[in-house]
């Protein structure tokens, strides 16, 4: 029998090592999409000079309430303002609003649920009993309650208040989920290690917690971004976020629009499908990012 | 299960409290008062005096642990005091209001439920086919689309195809009923999209779950029709967490249509909310947000029964 064995042949490619980019591209086709959507929505904020046809402030009562044409692509306002530049600098006020008031609940929240994990005990008892206290509002009414208590800040043509307003009901919803990641992470071996180490709770935390749920942290912010885009909106609509004159899609949508929307409906059409489009595109790509990186984490 | 209610019932009240503490104390961090709104709002010349009396009168001068003490009493004696601005009592002001938003929260609940369960089931049947790619980009949408754009453009197209419009005035349902609904309805489907779109795409997922466990498969094995195996097996179970959903969305309305009832012209809580922001109305807005709170988590103290009664498993209060 000797000789006679044959080596089973291994039939298998070598799949080539794409960049990582594509490998997201190719396995969420949707998020792929969506991320294309995001970077021309970001290209249009930060080059909104050179793109709008026209200065989103001119006021031109010779085109009052034009209807869309060459000339003014989505039509004017009740001013003569050209719609079509001003959601192009509303994608500005929209992505700085969305994303650093996105960037600062998460931040916050990932610390506090980290350390509430991390400490636990009484001290993680009495930062989750707080947390429901402010969870027990409905988002909207938790940042009207914040605009009420702040007012309005302008620093650098962003409303910074506005900002606080809406981080801050982000920031429980973020520390609930991320604390329930960390609990399983201060089991592990390797923070046992850096406490017997000597570590401070600091650089444990930071170093050697924080890190892990960046996962979940990236997800949740991508979320939260479309969830602010859309709170902002709401809350310029009821002229209580960003204030006139400085373009904004919310603010579109209410004021003089609400009385000629019925004569000129493309004055509400272009910015609500701004900010959906907005809305829908995070949202999308939030969805794939969670399925690309952690499928068993649900926000 | 009549000592787990109790229990839960006691354990509202430190939660109530620190909102009552939260809002309270947010309020009056930063200084400004209604009495600069209500008297120099329209930038008219008042003396100092008239603005030190107004204060005086409603008791903004005190010292703010005086006033932290009358309104921790008021809460507990539920006397609410008087609206900052109209000098009515709090709980008539909102009261007028609470039916109309409540009745449009039901609407969307209804709303929700009948387009959400079909639809999400639907979707997680035929998953990965074309039926449920359209269900999941409709619900994803629902999701992105703002409740007060789908409002106005809902009105919109009732203007150009029907050339009608809700009416502006408030017709309670019990005066007439048809009246009520004719209005009430376009607000109700406004807010209900993203509500049956949260709803559909939880009860997608909880029936892919549940198709996979073990009693599905012993349902299909000794025959059962597919029917029934998912209308009695799969649905039954799939519901429960649809009705967390349901019962959040709810709560999550009645603060949460404050921007639709704006562009529908209805004086409901939500309206009220934003006029009492903008005008600085302390005592106002502190009511307002208790209310919510309450009726927060009531609405998920309802879903835990609710969860008790549907899934027999499920026992509360010990042993």
């Amino acid at each position: 029998m000797a000789g006679s064995v044959t080596q089973p042949t291994v039939n298998y490619k070598i799949r080539k090592r794409r960049h990582p980019l594509l490998e997201f591209a190719a396995a969420q086709p949707l998020g792929a999409i969506s991320g294309v959507a995001i970077l021309v929505m970001l290209f249009g904020g930060v080059f909104s000079e050179l793109i709008a046809p026209y200065d989103p402030f001119e006021i031109d009562f010779g085109a009052m309430l034009a209807a869309p044409s060459p000339e003014h692509l989505m039509g004017t306002d009740a001013f003569g303002r050209d719609i079509f530049s001003r959601v192009i600098y509303g994608a500005r006020t929209a992505l700085t609003i969305g994303f650093f008031s996105s960037l600062m609940g998460c931040t916050t929240g990932a610390v506090v649920g980290v350390a509430s994990a991390y400490f636990g005990g009484r001290t993680d008892m009495i930062i989750q009993r707080f947390i429901d206290v402010i969870l027990s509002f409905p988002i909207i009414v938790l940042a009207l309650v914040v605009v009420a208590m702040l007012g309005r800040n302008q620093i650098a043509g962003v409303d910074v208040n506005l900002i606080f307003a809406i981080a801050i009901p982000v920031m429980p919803k973020v520390a609930r989920v991320v604390r329930a990641a960390s609990l399983t992470i201060r089991e592990m071996p390797y923070i046992d290690a850096a406490r017997a180490a000597g570590f401070t709770h600091t650089r444990i935390i930071f170093r050697h917690m924080v890190p892990n749920v960046a996962a979940p942290f990236l997800i949740m912010f991508t979320a939260y971004v479309a969830q602010a885009i859309l709170l902002e909106a709401s809350l310029s609509f009821l002229g209580l976020g960003v204030t006139e004159p400085t373009p904004a899609w919310g603010l579109m949508l209410s004021g003089n629009a609400s009385d000629f929307y019925r004569e000129a409906p493309w004055m509400i059409l272009f910015p609500g499908v701004a900010i959906s489009v907005a809305v829908f595109a995070f949202n999308l790509f939030g969805d794939s990012l969670r399925d690309w990186l952690d499928p068993k984490f649900k926000v | 299960m009549l000592g787990y209610l109790a229990n839960r019932l006691l354990l509202m009240i430190p939660t109530l409290a620190g909102v009552a503490v939260l809002i309270f104390f947010m309020l009056r961090v930063v200084p400004g008062d209604i009495v600069e709104v209500k008297l120099r709002g329209d930038g008219g010349s008042v003396t100092q005096e008239t603005i030190e009396a107004e204060r005086a009168r409603l008791g903004l001068d005190q010292p703010i642990h005086v006033q932290f003490v009358q309104w921790m009493t008021g809460l507990a004696t539920l006397d609410l005091g008087n609206s900052m601005w109209t000098d009515r009592p709090v709980t008539e002001e909102i009261g007028v209001r609470l039916e109309l938003t409540i009745q449009v929260a039901i609407m969307a609940s209804i709303i929700a439920i009948m387009v959400a369960i079909p639809l999400g089931t639907i979707s997680a049947l035929f998953r990965d086919t074309w039926v449920d790619y359209v269900v999941r980009l409709v619900t994803i949408a629902g999701l992105a689309v703002p409740s007060f754009w789908l409002g106005m453009l809902i009105i919109l197209g009732l203007l150009y195809y029907a050339n009608w419009l809700p009416p502006i005035t408030y017709t309670p349902i019990y005066v007439d009923p048809v009246a009520n609904i004719a209005q009430l309805i376009w607000p109700a489907m406004a807010v209900g999209y993203r509500y049956s779109a949260v709803v559909a795409r939880m009860v997608r997922s909880s029936i892919i779950e549940v198709m996979k466990e073990d009693y599905i498969r012993t349902a299909r094995a000794k025959g059962v029709f597919e029917k029934l195996v998912v209308s009695r097996h799969a649905m039954r179970n799939a519901i429960l967490p649809a009705i967390t959903v349901i019962g959040l969305e709810f709560a999550f309305l009645i603060g949460g249509l404050v921007v639709t009832e704006q562009v529908f012209n209805l004086n409901g809580l939500g309206k009220l909310f934003v006029q009492a922001v903008s005008r600085n109305d302390f005592t106002l807005i502190q009511s307002i947000v208790m209310l919510i709170a309450v009726i927060f988590i009531l609405s998920n103290l309802v879903v835990d029964v609710v969860y008790a009664w549907i899934d027999p498993r499920i026992r509360y209060g010990g042993r």
